[in-house]
C-alpha cells in the first residue's frame, strides 16, 4: 500500500475515533446527514453535508455545482447582445438585474453612455426585479419556518410586479430587454399609473408580512439570536447585500458607486441593523422592499423625456480592453469582469455572483446549531441556486 | 345503557358486531373526510386567497375520492434496507389507536360503543399507542430523516401527554367521575352559580384546563406550531418520508381521524358532548332523556367537533413552527406548572363548595 493510502486509512481511523468520542458521557455516535441535493428547503440543488450529534451540528459543508451551467464559458461563444439572454438565468427571480452590470461593463469598454431616459427606466426595472425577488423571499421565509400561508400572499403580490415587468419587456422571468446603449423599447402606455398602484399594494404586502410573521413570537424566538454574524466575520467572508448590512456594515453599491444609473437622482435610505442574526437579515430585506417602492415612485415622478437608445453601430464590436462593473443586486453584489479582444463576443467573462460568496460562510455559521436552525439560517442568508452555480 | 342493549332484543351477536364495526368506521372516517375537505382543502385555500379544488364534483367536493383513488393506484414502495414487517405494521398501529379512542366516545344517551367506568383513563392511555407506531415507522424506514422525525415525535408526544392528563384531571375532579358519559351528564344537568339554563359546560369553569388541553392536543396531533416530527422544510416528511401509496394514505387518514376523535373528546370533556342542557326539555337524569337524542346527539357532537377542529386548523395554517428544545421548554416550564396550579385551585374549590 502506498504512503498516501496509509495516510488515508489513518485519517479514516482517526475520524472514526473522533466520532466515537463525540459525546463521551452518552457514548453516542455521530451521524452524517445529507441535506439535499433534493430537499424541500434548499430551493434548488444545494447539498449541505452535515455531521450531527443528535440534533446538533458538529460541522456542515455546502457542496455546490449540481446545477452548474457554464455561463462563463458559454459567453465566449456568444456575441455581446446574446449574452443578456444567458445571464438572465443566473438569479432567475430578479433576472433583469443580472443584465444591467454586464451591459454597463460593455458600455464602459465602448465608451457609450445610455440616454438619461434609458437610465431611468433601467433603474425602475432594476428595482422592480428587486421587489419581485425579495417579495418571494419574505413569503418563502414563512414556509421554511413552517408557516404555510405567507408564501401564497407573496406569490399573489409578486404577480403584480411580474405583470409590470412583462408589460414593459415582454418577458415575465427572462426579460432580455437591456441593450448596449439603451433599451429595446420604451415603456408601454399606462405603465406609470399602473406601477404607482402596484407600489402601493406592495407596501400593503410589507405591512401584512410584518404583522403575520415578524410580529409573531414563535418567528422571533426562531430567528432572534440564531446565526449571528459579527461585523468583522461578515467582511472577512465577503458577504454582500442585505446579509452584510444586517451585520451593521453601511455598504450599498447603489449609493457608494458612481454608475450611469439614476440612483443619484433619488433620495433613499440604506437600511442597516446592528444585530447580525437571522431576524436582522429578514428585517433588513423587508425594509428594503419598502425603500425600493419609494425609489420607484420617485423615479416615476422624475422620468425624463428623450430617446431610449444612444448611437451605437448595428454590428457591435467592443474595443480591446478589460472592465469590471458591479451593482447592488437583490442578493448582494453582482459583478462582471469582461475581457475583450475587439471581437463580436467577449474573450473571457468572470461572473461574481452574490450567493456564491454569501453561502461560503455556512461552515463557520452552522457549527453547533440545531437541525431546524440550519433551515432558518439558510433561509435568512437567502441564496438562489442559479446564482451559486451559474 | 349501550348500543348493544338497544339492539340486543332480536339481533344475533355477529350482527351486533358488524353494526359496531360499521359504526366505528363511520365515526372515524366521516370526521376525517369532512375535516380534510372542509379545512385542508377549502378553509386553507380561503385563507391563502385561492380557490382550492374546484373540478371534481360541485365545489370540488369529490376531490377526496379522487385523491384516495390516486393513492390506491400508486406503487407500494419500501426501502431495500427497511425492516419490512415492522415497516408495514407501523401505519396500522397509528390508525388502530384512533379506532381504540373512538370506542369510548359517547354519541348519545344509548349510542355508545362501550360504556367504560374509567373512560377518561382509557382514552388517555390509548392515545399514546400512536407514538409507538410513529416511532417504529421512523426506525424501520432506514432513513435518517425518518429516524430524526420519529425520535422527535416520541419526545414530543411523551412531553405533551403529561399536560394533557393533568388538564383533564381538573375536569375529573369537578365531575367526580371518570366515565365520559357521566361527565356529559354532569355538565348538562349541572348549573353555574345557580343559573341552570346553560348547564355547566366545563369550558367556562375549567377554562385554563381547556386551553392547556387544546395546546396539548395540537401537539399530540403534530399540527403546525408543533409539527417538528413532520417538519416539511427540514425533515422532508419526517417519519412518513418513505411511505407511499396505501400506507401513506393510512397515515394521512390517521392524522385527520385522530384530529376528529381528539376534538370529540375535547367536546365531551369541555363543551357538553352530545347533549343540550337538560333544563331545556325538562330532563333530570340520563334515563329521562327522549330516545330521539340518539339521532340528534351524534349531530350535535359532530357540530361541536367541527368547531373545535376549526380552531386547531386555524392555528395550523397561520403559525410558524417551534424548535424542538423550545417545544420541550414550553411543555415542562409553562404547561405543566399551569395545569398543576389549575388542579390545585379546582380541588380547593371543590372541597370548599
Amino acid at each position: 500500500m502506498s504512503l498516501l493510502g496509509d495516510r488515508q486509512q489513518l485519517a479514516y481511523i482517526a475520524a472514526q475515533a473522533a466520532d466515537a468520542r463525540v459525546n463521551v458521557e452518552l457514548e453516542t455516535e455521530g451521524m452524517t446527514l445529507n441535506i439535499g441535493p433534493q430537499h424541500p428547503a434548499t430551493h434548488g440543488t444545494l447539498r449541505i453535508i452535515a455531521r450531527l450529534d443528535g440534533e446538533q451540528v458538529l460541522w456542515a459543508d455546502p457542496s455546490c455545482g449540481y446545477m452548474h451551467r457554464g455561463y462563463e464559458k458559454l459567453t465566449e461563444v456568444r456575441s455581446y447582445p446574446q449574452v443578456t439572454a444567458l445571464v438572465n438565468r443566473i438569479d432567475w427571480l430578479g433576472s433583469f438585474a443580472n443584465e444591467v452590470p454586464f451591459i454597463l461593463a460593455a458600455e464602459k469598454l465602448m465608451g457609450v453612455e445610455a440616454p438619461s431616459r434609458a437610465q431611468h427606466i433601467r433603474t425602475i426595472l432594476f428595482e422592480l426585479s428587486r421587489i419581485a425577488n425579495v417579495t418571494l423571499f419574505l413569503g418563502d421565509l414563512g414556509v421554511q419556518l413552517g408557516a404555510v400561508t405567507p408564501v401564497f400572499f407573496a406569490f399573489r403580490d409578486r404577480e403584480y410586479v411580474l405583470n409590470l415587468i412583462e408589460g414593459a419587456t415582454g418577458g415575465r422571468f427572462h426579460p432580455n430587454f437591456d441593450r448596449i446603449g439603451g433599451l429595446k423599447d420604451d415603456l408601454p402606455a399606462g405603465f406609470i399609473d399602473e406601477t404607482r398602484i402596484v407600489m402601493k399594494k406592495l407596501r400593503g404586502f410589507c405591512d401584512q408580512i410584518e404583522d403575520l410573521l415578524f410580529g409573531n413570537e414563535i418567528f422571533q424566538s426562531r430567528t432572534r439570536g440564531i446565526g449571528v454574524i459579527p461585523k468583522d466575520v461578515a467582511l472577512q467572508y465577503g458577504l454582500s447585500g442585505a446579509n452584510l448590512r444586517a451585520s451593521g456594515v453601511d455598504w450599498d453599491l447603489r449609493r457608494d458607486q458612481k454608475l450611469p444609473l439614476a440612483y443619484d437622482k433619488v433620495d433613499f435610505k440604506v437600511i442597516t441593523h446592528p444585530d447580525g442574526d437571522s431576524f436582522a437579515r429578514c428585517w433588513v430585506r423587508l425594509q428594503e422592499v419598502r425603500e425600493s417602492t419609494r425609489i420607484v415612485d420617485q423615479l416615476l415622478d422624475t422620468l425624463p423625456a428623450g430617446p431610449i437608445m444612444a448611437k451605437v453601430p448595428k454590428i457591435i464590436k467592443v474595443p480591446e480592453g478589460e472592465a469590471w462593473v458591479s451593482t447592488e443586486n437583490p442578493l448582494g453584489e453582482m459583478g462582471y469582469y469582461v475581457v475583450s479582444q475587439g471581437d463580436m463576443g467577449p474573450f473571457r467573462v468572470k461572473i461574481r455572483s452574490a450567493s456564491f460568496n454569501n453561502i461560503s460562510i455556512t461552515p463557520w455559521l452552522l457549527k453547533g446549531v440545531y437541525v431546524p436552525d440550519i433551515i432558518t439560517i439558510l433561509a435568512s442568508l437567502y441564496f438562489i441556486l442559479g446564482d451559486i452555480d451559474r | 345503557m349501550t348500543l348493544s342493549t338497544l339492539l340486543s332484543a332480536d339481533l344475533p351477536y355477529w350482527a351486533q358486531s358488524l353494526l359496531r364495526v360499521l359504526g366505528g368506521l363511520v365515526a372515524v372516517l366521516l370526521p376525517a373526510g369532512t375535516i380534510v375537505y372542509l379545512f385542508l382543502f377549502k378553509m386553507m385555500s380561503f385563507m391563502q386567497s385561492r380557490l382550492g379544488p374546484m373540478e371534481a364534483g360541485p365545489q370540488g367536493s369529490m376531490q377526496l375520492f379522487a385523491e384516495v383513488g390516486k393513492w390506491l393506484q400508486k406503487e407500494d414502495i419500501y426501502p431495500a434496507r427497511a425492516d419490512k414487517f415492522i415497516f408495514k405494521l407501523a401505519p396500522l398501529i397509528v390508525l388502530a389507536s384512533t379506532f381504540l379512542l373512538v370506542v369510548v366516545v359517547p354519541f348519545g344517551p344509548d349510542a355508545i360503543f362501550t360504556d367504560f367506568e374509567s373512560g377518561v383513563f382509557y382514552a388517555l392511555a390509548v392515545s399514546s399507542v400512536s407514538v409507538l407506531g410513529i416511532l417504529i415507522a421512523g426506525w424501520a424506514s432506514a432513513n435518517k430523516y425518518s429516524l430524526l422525525g420519529g425520535l422527535r415525535a416520541a419526545g414530543q408526544l411523551i412531553a405533551y401527554e403529561l399536560p394533557m392528563v393533568l388538564a383533564v384531571v381538573g375536569v375529573v375532579i369537578q365531575a367526580g367521575t371518570m366515565n365520559l358519559q357521566q361527565i356529559v351528564v354532569a355538565q348538562n344537568a349541572g348549573s353555574m352559580f345557580g343559573f341552570s339554563s346553560l348547564g355547566n359546560p366545563y369550558v367556562i369553569t375549567q377554562f385554563v384546563g381547556f386551553i392547556v388541553f387544546m395546546i396539548a392536543v395540537q401537539a399530540e396531533l403534530t399540527q403546525t406550531p408543533f409539527d417538528m416530527p413532520i417538519a416539511e422544510s427540514e425533515l422532508v416528511s419526517g417519519y412518513m418520508t418513505e411511505y407511499s401509496g396505501f400506507r401513506f394514505l393510512i397515515f394521512f387518514i390517521g392524522e385527520f381521524a385522530t384530529a376528529g376523535v381528539f376534538s370529540m373528546i375535547a367536546s365531551v370533556l369541555f363543551l357538553g358532548g352530545w347533549a343540550v342542557p337538560f333544563s331545556w326539555f325538562g330532563w333530570t337524569t340520563i334515563d329521562s332523556i327522549d330516545n330521539w337524542m340518539n339521532v340528534v346527539g351524534p349531530l350535535i357532537l359532530f357540530t361541536k367537533m367541527i368547531a373545535v377542529v376549526f380552531f386547531i386548523m386555524w392555528i395550523r395554517f397561520s403559525y410558524p413552527r417551534f424548535r424542538e428544545d423550545q417545544l420541550q421548554k414550553f411543555a415542562w416550564k409553562v404547561l405543566i406548572p399551569v395545569s398543576l396550579a389549575n388542579i390545585m385551585v379546582t380541588a380547593i374549590l371543590k372541597v370548599a363548595f
